[in-house]
């Protein structure tokens, strides 16, 4: 499967995106939803994480993928930029860096950068948003869950299911045969161990246009399926909410679902959820150095609204810190039910 | 076309009260108590509520229980084989009955 782009395909334009978000009339906005919560304009609480996503290119081509990520994909960050992030890691006393892609790992400097970032600090929070099958693709990945390890990385990475069926609908086939592998692979030096200190937490989002239920009542059951079909442990669960944009958003036009999955986000808004948006307290840095309030504003090209503070190079803390938070309609996936960040539900 | 059961008219349910407010209110806190984690998991009650709806052919139900079948985690497999307990129960009941009609036959027969 090739990416939207690569397909030149109309979602591969975030303004045509944009506009399709803004298009129908739902009833409600997302400002007018926040406002009526009180929360609008959206502020930062604090910055102590920074979300580096180091490139589009990835292993993978998921049908959900809101990066639009996978092989033909060419775009990766420079060492030149991630010098840039380290300036910035370490002036500014960030504690969690959260490195994304794609496939993180697929940049010729990550394991450089990782390196550079535990010097700055040895209680950063380092994070590798690793899709497991990276670890498999190729001898030269194979000792990845040594190299997490002994740079004390928290791995987090997204098994849909707890079978193979649905998890290579959304993911590919043979993702979850690999995965199942690749779990077992970093079980084996430690991680999702129980008092190890190596933490291995999965992701699980929808492998359709519904909701995720319960992150506790989801966690058990994955853990139960896990452990008694495949002998693999690991941490803790953390529920995502697909955010209706890129390959998603394709989806639900195709599947003739878009309509009735935003209703249901709108319907199911929760303010204690949008006060604990995951925008409050972090800022994503693109592969180009740019920066946004998330992740899914960097792939809609909504940068942060402070022109003198739009690049890493060019970081203000200041600045950043009183911004207005951009949002637009696709933010009620964060803030639905139980809410949804990258570490899971939020209220 | 029009038919007897629209989708749409599944999203008005929380609307019943307008014509009966106090009772309505009791249902709704007594269905919201009724779906909490309890001694059954949320996610148990869900294959439950899921198989009864096909038990009572419910529409409605089955829509709504299959969206949260499938929110709770539950697979394709679990929920047939709710299904397959709905039809189960149906059938037997029916068929149990013929013990009712060997009866009457024994009961008229030389």
């Amino acid at each position: 499967m090739k990416s939207l782009k690569a397909q030149n395909h109309p979602l591969s334009n975030s303004q045509y995106e944009i506009e399709l978000l803004e298009s129908p009339d739902f009833g409600i906005s997302f400002v007018q939803k926040l406002d009526e919560s009180q929360l609008y304009p959206l502020k930062p609480l604090h910055i102590e994480t920074l979300q580096i996503n180091m490139g589009k290119m990835c292993n993978q081509v998921c049908q959900h993928c809101h990066v639009d990520a996978g092989p033909d994909r060419k775009e990766i960050m420079t060492r030149e930029i991630m010098e840039d992030c380290l300036k910035v890691i370490e002036k500014n006393n960030i504690k969690s860096v959260d490195l994304t892609g794609g496939a993180p790992e697929m940049n010729p400097d990550f394991r450089w950068f990782v390196t550079e970032i535990r010097k700055i600090g040895k209680d950063i929070n380092i994070i590798v948003r690793c899709n497991l099958t990276i670890i498999l693709a190729n001898p030269k990945f194979h000792d990845l869950p040594e190299f997490f390890k002994k740079n004390r990385i928290e791995v987090v990475s997204s098994l849909p299911y707890f079978s193979a069926a649905r998890t290579d609908a959304q993911r590919g086939d043979g993702v979850f045969e690999k995965s199942i592998k690749a779990l077992k692979m970093l079980n084996d030096v430690g991680y999702g161990i129980e008092r190890s200190n190596l933490i291995l937490n999965l992701v699980y989002n929808p492998s359709g246009a519904f909701l995720p239920g319960s992150q506790e009542g989801l966690q058990a059951e994955f853990k139960k399926k896990l452990g008694n079909n495949f002998g693999v442990s690991f941490n803790a669960l953390f529920t995502i909410t697909n955010i209706p944009i890129s390959r998603f958003l394709d989806y639900l036009i195709r599947s003739g679902n878009y309509e009735g999955y935003m209703e249901k986000l709108i319907e199911s808004y929760n303010p204690n959820a949008a006060a604990n948006v995951m925008c409050r307290t972090s800022i994503s840095v693109g592969w180009d150095g740019f920066l946004y309030d998330c992740d899914f504003n960097q792939m809609l090209d909504l940068k942060v609204e402070t022109p003198q503070s739009q690049h890493i190079s060019d970081w203000d803390n200041f600045t950043l810190k009183n911004r207005n938070i951009v949002v637009n309609q696709h933010c009620f996936g964060c803030t639905a039910g139980a809410g949804s960040s990258c570490g899971g539900a939020t209220a | 076309m029009k038919t007897y059961y629209n989708p749409e008219d599944l999203k008005k349910f929380g609307k019943i009260g307008e014509f009966q407010k106090s009772m309505a209110d009791k249902f709704f806190d007594y269905y919201g108590e009724v779906f909490k984690e309890g001694a059954l998991t949320a996610r148990e009650k869900a294959l439950i509520a899921l198989a009864v709806a096909h038990a009572i052919q419910c529409p409605y139900c089955i829509d709504a229980y299959t969206v949260d079948s499938m929110e709770k985690g539950c697979d394709e497999e679990q929920m047939m084989e709710a299904v397959h307990v709905a039809a189960a129960i149906r059938g037997g009941a029916s068929l149990v009955h013929g013990t009712q009609m060997m009866n009457k036959v024994k009961e008229l027969s030389m």
